[in-house]
C-alpha cells in the first residue's frame, strides 16, 4: 500500500505492507536512519519518534497507522537554521551520551515530558525515562542534561 | 512477522464485519500483540485497526458512573479520569509514556494479561464491560490468564466505572519487564470493600474475598493483620516465588487501604 | 598550553551527529544489490544433529542459498586468542569452535543453516521450512555438575568438560596452606558471581562485500577492534591475505566486551557475500542477541582470608569454577586466570596467595570478557571476604582495610601474584571516598530511615585494576597469540591540520574529541586542527582496538610517540629556515623559536616547508611529515579507587533502593575530566546493574530464561540515583609518557561489592544474621534472606 504522512514538516509518500513498522518505513522507505531499533520488546526506547505530538516507540506501531500523521524524528529535532536545539545543545553541554545509540530516543523523550512538564524535578525526569534504556551512561548525565534545558541549574563537569 | 492485510474501518459495523474474516483480528494500541507478532507467535491474516472508529474513544462521566471508551489510551485516561483519581494513576503508571500514548483500555482487558494492570481496576470496581453485543459484568470477564468471556469478533466498545468512594492501587514492579510482579487495586463502595489483585496467581487477576470481608467491617490496613494468602496457586518465576508474591499480595494490599483510606 | 588541552573538559565533537540522527552505524549501510541472512538457531542445548533438510525451504519465494556446516568444511573454526597451561603444565582443551553446528547441538542459539534471501521476512520464511533431524541429549549446565565423573560431556572428543585446572601461583600453595594452618582468624565466604550479557544498545550487525574485480572482500561489523577481526577471520577462518580482506568498523553503538570477540555471523557474511557475488547483511535481533552474543562473568568461588592476632592478612586461598560456555570465545580462557588471578592481592599487603581456577565447558553460550574481565570477579571475591572478616572482628570495614593497605611509600609493589604495580596511593581515595559519603554522618541518616519504616546500610570496597592491555612480551609467556601493542600514523597536511589514523576504537569513549587534546598540548595548537580517522583496517596502520581501558594508555601513547617524530623532524625544518642550530629548536604555542633570540617560524610554515621543500635540507631528511609508532607498554597500568554506597531495604518487601554511591578513583592524569567521569558514572551503572538487577539464567535443559529485556532487568534511570565521583587523588602512571592509567572499567569493577556489604550492613544492623546474599540482590532474594 502506499502511505503518505508528513515527516519533519515535508510530506512523504512511501511503500508499506501492512506489516511494516513504522520504525522501518522510517530507515528504509525514507532512509532516516536517526531512528534506532536496540529490541523487539518494545522496552528499550531507541526507536522514539513522536506521531502527532506524541512521543510512541515507533517499532510497536504500524506505519500505516501513521497515515496522514504529523511524524517527528531526531532529524526533524535541530533549529531551523542547523544548529543544535537547546535540549541537544544541554546532551552536549552535559555529556549526557557516549556512543549515542539510545540519544535519538532520548532526546525525543526529553522533547515530550519538557512539553508536558517544563520544570520537572529529577524524580519525574527518571520516571519519565521508565521506557528508554541507555547502557553508557548510567542516566547521570542525561538527567543533568534534561534537568539543564528545562532552565534549571545544574553544574558543569569538572574542570 | 508474517504479513497480513491492514484495514481501519470508521464505525463499528465495519469492524465486526471485518472481523467475520477467518483469522481476522481486531488492533488497538498494539502494544502486547506488536511484540508478539515480531516473535511470529501470532499470525492473523488480517488485522483491523479499531483507532479509526471515533465512538470508541473518550471518558464520560454521569453521577456515580464513569464510561471510558475502549481505545482510550492510558494518557487520555491518566489525564482525563480526574473523577476517578485511582484509575486515573493507575493509567498514568502502565509501562511507559509511550506505551502509554498508544496502549488502551480495551486492548488491555481483550489480552487479560495475567500482570496487566487495568484488570485489576476493572475487577476491584466491579466494573461493566460493554461489547458490540452485549454487556459484560467484571467477575465474568476474566477467565484466566490471557483469556476472557469475548466471542471471536467480539470488541470491547466501553467500560463502565462506578466510581467508589476511596480507592488506591498499588503496585510492586517486576524488575525487568515493570509489570507488576503484584498488584492490589482497593475499592470502597457503600455496600462493601472489593479487592482484585493482579500479576500474583496461575489464573490472572482475581479477587481476595477474605481481606474484602475484613475490609468492609474495617476499612484500615490493620483490618488484615490475621489474614493470609496461601502460596497455592500464585506463580513462581524468576522474579518471586509463590510465597514471595502471596506475602506482597497482602503488604501491598495494606497499603493500597493506607493510601485509599 | 591551549585552554582545550589536557586536562580541559572539552565538549564531545562526535555529539553533533549522534544529536542530529546522523551517525553512521552498521545497520545504517545499505549496499546497492545488498541479500539478507536469516540464522536458523538451535532451540535445544544438547543434541545430536542427524542432518538438515533444507530442500523445501530452498525453494521458497527470495530464496538465493541456504548454508549449513558442510559449506564450511574446507574453512576454519573460530579462533582462540589465548592458551593456558593447567596446573600440571598440560594445554587447556580445546574444542573446535565451528562457524555452524558440526555433528552435534552444543548450545541454544548455535547456527544451524543460514538462509540468504532477498529480504529478511523471506529468509525468516524459508528458515521455518527447513527440517531439523536431531536427537535431544541431557544438557550439562550446572558447573560443579560438569566437573562429576561420568557428567555427559560437552564436546566427545576431549577427556572431559573442564577445560582447564589452573593454580596460580602453583608453587606457592603450599605455603598459603601452611599460613592458613596458624592462621589467628579464617574467614570464609562462597559466593556466585553472576552472569551477565554485556547488552550493548546497538544489537551486532554484519554485511559482508565482495569485489570481484581485484577479489577483495570487505566486512562491515560492528567491532571494538577491526583489526583483531580482520586478522583472525582472515588468516584463521576464511584463508584471505589481509591486503584483500578491509574490515570496517563504523559508529558503534557500545561494546563492553562483547564486541571483542571474532563471532560467526562476520565470518559467514564475508564467505556468503564471494559465493553469492552480492552484499549479504545480517541484523541481530535482541532477542538473537541474548543467545549468541557471548556472556559475561559466571564463576562461583570459594574465598578463604586467613588474618594474624592483629588483624593483618596474612594469606588468602580461592577455589572458583568459570563457566566457558560450549565453545572457547575469543578471549575466553583469560579472563579467569591472568585478568583475575592477577588481581587477588587488591590493594592489600597479604603476603601470600594461592588461586585456582576450574574452566568449565557447559551446553550454554561462550562466555568472555565483559566490561571489567575478570577484574570485577576478583574484587567481588576479595572485597566481599574483607567485609565478613571485618564484621566477624568486630572491626570498621574501613579501618580493617587501611590496616592493610600496600602503603604509598611500598610502590613500586611486587604482588605475591605476579605484577608490580608501579604507584598508589590507597588511603587517599579511602580518606576522600569517607569524606565525600559523609561516612562519619550515617547514623544520623540510618536513623532518619528507621523512621520511615527503612533499614539503611553502608558498604565499601576498593579495587586495583590492572588496565593498559598489554605488555606483549609479558602476555606472550602468559599465553597470549596475540601482541597487545597500539599504532597510530600522525599525518600533518602542508597547512598545518593533522589527521591521526589510531588503531584504537571508539564505541562511545569519545577520541575524536580527547585524543587531538593530547596533540593539542604537544605542538600548541587548537585541538580542531586534528582529526581522529578509526574503525577502518584500510585507512588505519595495524592495531589492537579498545578494551581492558587501554585506549588512553596504549593508543594516547603511540600517538604522542609518532607526534614527537614529527615534532623531532619538524625542528630540524624549523632550524634550517631559521638557519639555527637544531639544538637550540624550541616548540611552543605553535611555533618554533631559536632559544634565546626573537627569530620565530609558525608551525604551519615548517608545515608547509616540508610539503613545498624549495628551502629545505634535501640532502639530510625526507620531505613530508607523516609518522607512525607502535607502543609496547612496560607494564600494565593499576587505577584504584574506593567506593562507598548507601541503600535503604524495606523490610517488608526485600526491595534495595540506592539511596547514594560515591567513587573516588586514582586514574592517574586525566586529559578530559568530563569524558571520564561519563565512563564512571557508566561503569557504576553497570555494576550496581549487576549486583542489583541483571541475571541471566538457563533452566537445568539449557533453556535461556533471561532470554529479552522481559526478564532480563536492565537498569533504569529509575533504579539509580546520581553519582558522586572524584579523581583528584593523582599517583600518575610511571611508565606511559602521558601518566595516564584508565578509566573504562573502574566502576563496572569496585562498585558491586559496595553494594552487597550496605545490604549486608542493613541487614545486620536491623539485627538479622544474613551473611550474604549472592546477586542480582533481588527484592525476592532480600526478603527470602531476612525470612529464612
Amino acid at each position: 500500500m502506499k502511505l503518505t504522512m508528513h515527516v519533519n514538516g515535508r510530506e512523504v509518500t512511501g511503500e508499506a505492507e501492512g506489516r511494516t513498522l513504522l520504525s522501518a518505513f522510517l530507515r528504509d522507505a525514507l532512509g532516516l536512519t536517526g531512528t534506532h531499533i536496540g529490541c523487539d520488546t518494545s522496552q528499550c526506547g531507541a526507536c522514539t519518534v513522536h506521531v502527532d505530538g506524541r512521543q510512541v516507540k515507533s517499532c510497536t506501531m504500524f506505519a500505516a497507522e501513521a497515515e496522514g500523521a504529523q511524524v517527528t524524528t531526531i532529524e526533524g529535532m535541530e533549529n531551523a537554521d542547523g544548529s543544535l536545539s537547546v535540549i541537544q545543545q544541554a546532551f552536549q553541554d552535559h555529556h549526557g551520551l557516549q556512543c549515542g545509540f539510545c540519544t535519538p530516543g532520548m532526546v525525543m523523550a526529553a522533547a515530550a515530558l519538557l512539553r508536558d512538564i517544563p520544570q520537572p524535578t529529577e524524580a519525574q525526569i527518571r520516571a519519565h525515562l521508565d521506557g528508554n534504556i541507555c547502557r553508557c551512561t548510567g542516566y547521570h548525565n542525561i538527567v543533568k542534561a534534561i534537568l539543564a534545558a528545562s532552565g534549571q541549574p545544574v553544574a558543569m563537569a569538572a574542570e | 512477522m508474517y504479513n497480513f492485510d491492514f484495514v481501519k474501518p470508521a464505525t463499528v459495523e465495519e469492524a465486526l464485519a471485518a472481523l467475520s474474516d477467518e483469522d481476522a483480528q481486531p488492533l488497538s494500541g498494539g502494544q502486547t500483540l506488536i511484540p508478539s507478532m515480531k516473535q511470529r507467535l501470532n499470525a492473523p491474516s488480517k488485522l483491523v485497526s479499531l483507532l479509526g472508529i471515533a465512538a470508541l474513544k473518550g471518558v464520560k462521566t454521569s453521577g456515580d458512573v464513569m464510561e471510558i471508551g475502549a481505545t482510550t489510551t492510558h494518557a487520555e485516561v491518566a489525564a482525563q479520569a480526574t473523577a476517578y483519581p485511582a484509575l486515573a494513576a493507575l493509567a498514568g503508571a502502565i509501562g511507559d509514556p509511550a506505551v502509554r500514548n498508544r496502549g488502551t483500555l480495551g486492548g488491555s482487558l481483550a489480552n487479560n494479561d495475567p500482570a496487566a494492570c487495568y484488570p485489576a481496576a476493572v475487577l476491584a470496581s466491579g466494573a461493566t464491560v460493554v461489547t458490540s453485543g452485549r454487556e459484560i459484568a467484571a467477575d465474568d470477564f476474566f477467565d484466566g490468564m490471557f483469556t476472557t468471556a469475548l466471542d471471536d469478533g467480539e470488541i470491547v466498545t466501553a467500560v463502565k466505572f462506578p466510581i467508589p468512594q476511596a480507592a488506591a492501587y498499588v503496585k510492586f514492579e517486576q524488575p525487568a519487564s515493570r509489570f507488576p510482579l503484584c498488584g492490589v487495586f482497593v475499592a470502597k463502595y457503600a455496600d462493601g470493600v472489593r479487592v482484585a489483585v493482579t500479576g500474583a496467581s496461575e489464573e490472572g487477576v482475581f479477587r481476595w474475598t477474605e481481606a474484602e470481608a475484613a475490609l468492609s467491617a474495617d476499612f484500615s490496613a490493620g483490618a488484615l493483620t490475621d489474614l493470609s494468602l496461601p502460596a497455592d496457586g500464585m506463580m513462581t518465576d524468576l522474579h518471586g516465588s509463590a510465597e514471595y508474591r502471596a506475602h506482597l499480595v497482602k503488604v501491598l494490599t495494606g497499603r493500597a487501604v493506607s493510601a485509599a483510606a | 598550553m591551549p585552554k582545550d588541552g589536557i586536562g580541559a573538559s572539552v565538549k564531545r565533537r562526535e555529539d553533533p551527529r549522534f544529536l542530529t540522527g546522523r551517525g553512521r552505524y552498521t545497520d545504517d549501510i545499505n549496499l546497492k544489490g545488498q541479500a539478507h541472512v536469516h540464522f536458523l538457531r538451535a532451540d535445544v542445548a544438547h543434541a545430536v544433529l542427524n542432518g538438515i533438510d533444507t530442500a523445501e525451504a530452498a525453494a521458497m519465494p527470495g530464496v538465493l542459498r541456504i548454508f549449513t556446516a558442510t559449506d564450511f568444511a574446507a574453512v576454519g573454526g573460530l579462533p582462540c586468542g589465548w592458551q593456558i597451561t593447567d596446573r600440571h603444565g598440560q594445554p587447556m582443551q580445546e574444542p573446535k569452535h565451528p562457524i555452524m553446528a558440526e555433528g552435534k547441538i552444543r548450545h541454544v542459539g548455535e547456527i544451524l543453516a543460514a538462509v540468504v534471501a532477498e529480504s529478511v521476512e523471506q529468509a525468516r520464511d524459508a528458515a521455518e521450512a527447513i527440517v531439523v533431524d536431531y536427537e535431544e541429549l541431557p544438557a550439562v549446565i550446572d558447573m560443579k555438575a560438569a566437573c562429576a565423573e561420568g557428567a555427559v560431556k560437552v564436546h566427545d572428543d576431549l577427556a572431559s568438560n573442564l577445560c582447564y585446572d589452573w593454580g596460580f601461583v602453583e608453587e606457592n600453595k603450599a605455603a598459603v596452606d601452611e599460613a592458613f594452618a596458624s592462621a589467628a582468624h579464617v574467614t570464609t565466604l562462597e559466593l556466585v558471581n553472576n552472569r551477565l550479557v554485556a547488552n550493548p544498545m546497538e544489537p551486532r550487525v554484519a554485511i559482508g562485500d565482495y569485489a570481484l574485480h581485484d577479489d577483495s572482500s570487505t566486512l562491515y561489523t560492528t567491532s571494538q577492534n577491526p583489526h583483531v577481526i580482520r586478522l583472525l577471520m582472515g588468516a584463521f577462518v576464511l584463508g584471505i591475505p589481509e591486503h584483500k580482506l578491509r574490515v570496517v568498523a563504523p559508529d558503534v553503538g557500545g561494546g563492553f566486551g562483547t564486541k571483542i570477540f571474532h563471532y560467526a555471523e562476520e565470518a559467514f557474511c564475508t564467505f556468503a557475500a564471494k559465493q553469492l557475488r552480492r552484499p549479504v547483511k545480517w541484523t541481530s535481533t535482541r532477542s538473537e542477541a541474548f543467545i549468541s552474543d557471548a556472556h559475561g562473568r559466571d564463576h562461583v568461588t570459594k574465598i578463604e582470608l586467613a588474618l594474624d592476632g592483629d588483624n593483618n592478612f596474612t594469606a588468602l586461598r580461592t577455589d572458583t569454577y568459570a563457566n566457558m560456555g560450549a565453545y572457547l570465545s575469543t578471549f575466553a580462557p583469560s579472563v579467569p586466570t591472568w585478568l583475575h588471578g592477577t588481581l587477588m592481592a587488591g590493594n592489600y599487603r597479604t603476603p601470600l596467595i594461592y588461586v585456582n581456577v576450574k574452566a568449565v565447558f557447559t551446553n550454554t553460550v561462550p562466555v568472555d570478557a565483559y566490561r571489567g574481565a575478570g577484574r570485577p570477579e576478583a574484587t567481588f571475591q576479595l572485597e566481599r571476604v574483607v567485609d565478613k572478616a571485618a564484621r566477624e572482628l568486630g572491626v570498621d570495614p574501613a579501618e580493617l582495610r587501611r590496616q592493610n593497605f600496600i602503603r604509598k611509600d611500598e610502590f613500586p609493589y611486587a604482588t605475591p601474584v605476579a605484577v608490580e604495580y608501579d604507584t598508589g596511593d590507597y588511603e587517599a581515595t579511602l580518606n576522600k571516598a569517607l569524606e565525600m559519603s559523609d561516612y562519619a554522618g550515617f547514623d544520623t541518616r540510618r536513623q532518619e530511615s528507621a523512621g520511615r519504616g527503612k533499614l539503611r546500610g553502608i558498604g565499601l570496597s576498593h579495587y586495583i585494576e590492572a588496565c593498559g592491555i598489554a605488555p606483549s612480551n609479558l602476555v606472550g609467556q602468559l599465553g597470549a597469540r596475540a601482541g597487545l601493542y597500539e599504532s597510530a600514523t600522525v599525518r600533518v597536511n602542508a597547512t598545518g591540520g593533522i589527521v591521526v589514523m589510531t588503531g584504537s576504537h571508539s564505541h562511545g569513549q569519545g577520541h575524536e574529541t580527547s585524543f587531538p587534546q593530547v596533540i593539542a598540548d604537544m605542538i600548541g595548537i587548537a585541538p580542531d586542527q586534528v582529526e581522529i580517522v578509526h574503525g577502518d583496517t584500510a585507512n588505519t596502520p595495524m592495531g589492537m582496538g579498545t578494551y581492558g581501558s587501554r585506549s588512553i594508555a596504549v593508543g594516547g601513547s603511540a600517538m604522542v610517540r609518532a607526534t614527537e617524530k614529527i615534532i623531532a623532524k619538524a625542528k630540524k625544518i624549523a632550524a634550517h629556515l631559521m638557519e639555527a642550530a637544531e639544538a637550540d629548536i624550541e616548540l611552543k604555542d605553535g611555533a618554533f623559536t631559536v632559544a634565546g633570540t626573537d627569530k620565530s617560524v609558525a608551525w604551519g610554515d615548517v608545515t608547509l616547508a616540508a610539503y613545498v621543500p624549495h628551502n629545505y635540507p634535501l640532502d639530510e631528511i625526507e620531505p613530508g611529515l607523516e609518522e607512525t609508532a607502535f607502543y609496547d607498554p612496560a607494564n600494565f597500568t593499576y587505577p584504584s579507587g574506593c567506593y562507598i554506597c548507601e541503600v535503604e531495604v524495606d523490610p517488608d518487601t526485600g526491595q534495595v533502593e540506592v539511596q547514594s554511591f560515591t567513587a573516588a578513583d586514582d586514574f592517574g592524569n586525566v586529559i578530559n575530566p568530563m569524558i571520564v567521569e561519563g565512563q564512571v558514572h557508566g561503569g557504576v551503572g553497570q555494576g550496581i546493574g549487576q549486583a542489583l538487577l541483571e541475571n541471566c539464567v538457563y533452566d537445568a535443559d539449557g533453556q535461556l530464561l533471561s532470554a529479552s529485556y522481559m526478564d532480563y532487568a536492565m537498569p533504569r534511570a529509575r533504579d539509580l540515583p546520581m553519582i558522586n565521583v572524584d579523581h583528584s587523588c593523582c599517583t600518575p602512571c610511571t611508565h606511559n609518557p602521558l601518566g595516564v592509567k584508565g578509566c573504562g572499567e573502574a566502576g563496572a569493577i569496585g562498585s558491586p561489592p559496595a553494594l552487597v556489604n550496605a545490604v549486608i550492613d542493613a541487614l545486620q544492623r536491623a539485627g538479622t544474621d544474613v551473611g550474604h546474599i549472592d546477586m542480582p540482590l533481588s527484592p525476592d532474594r532480600v526478603w527470602a534472606a531476612m525470612n529464612a
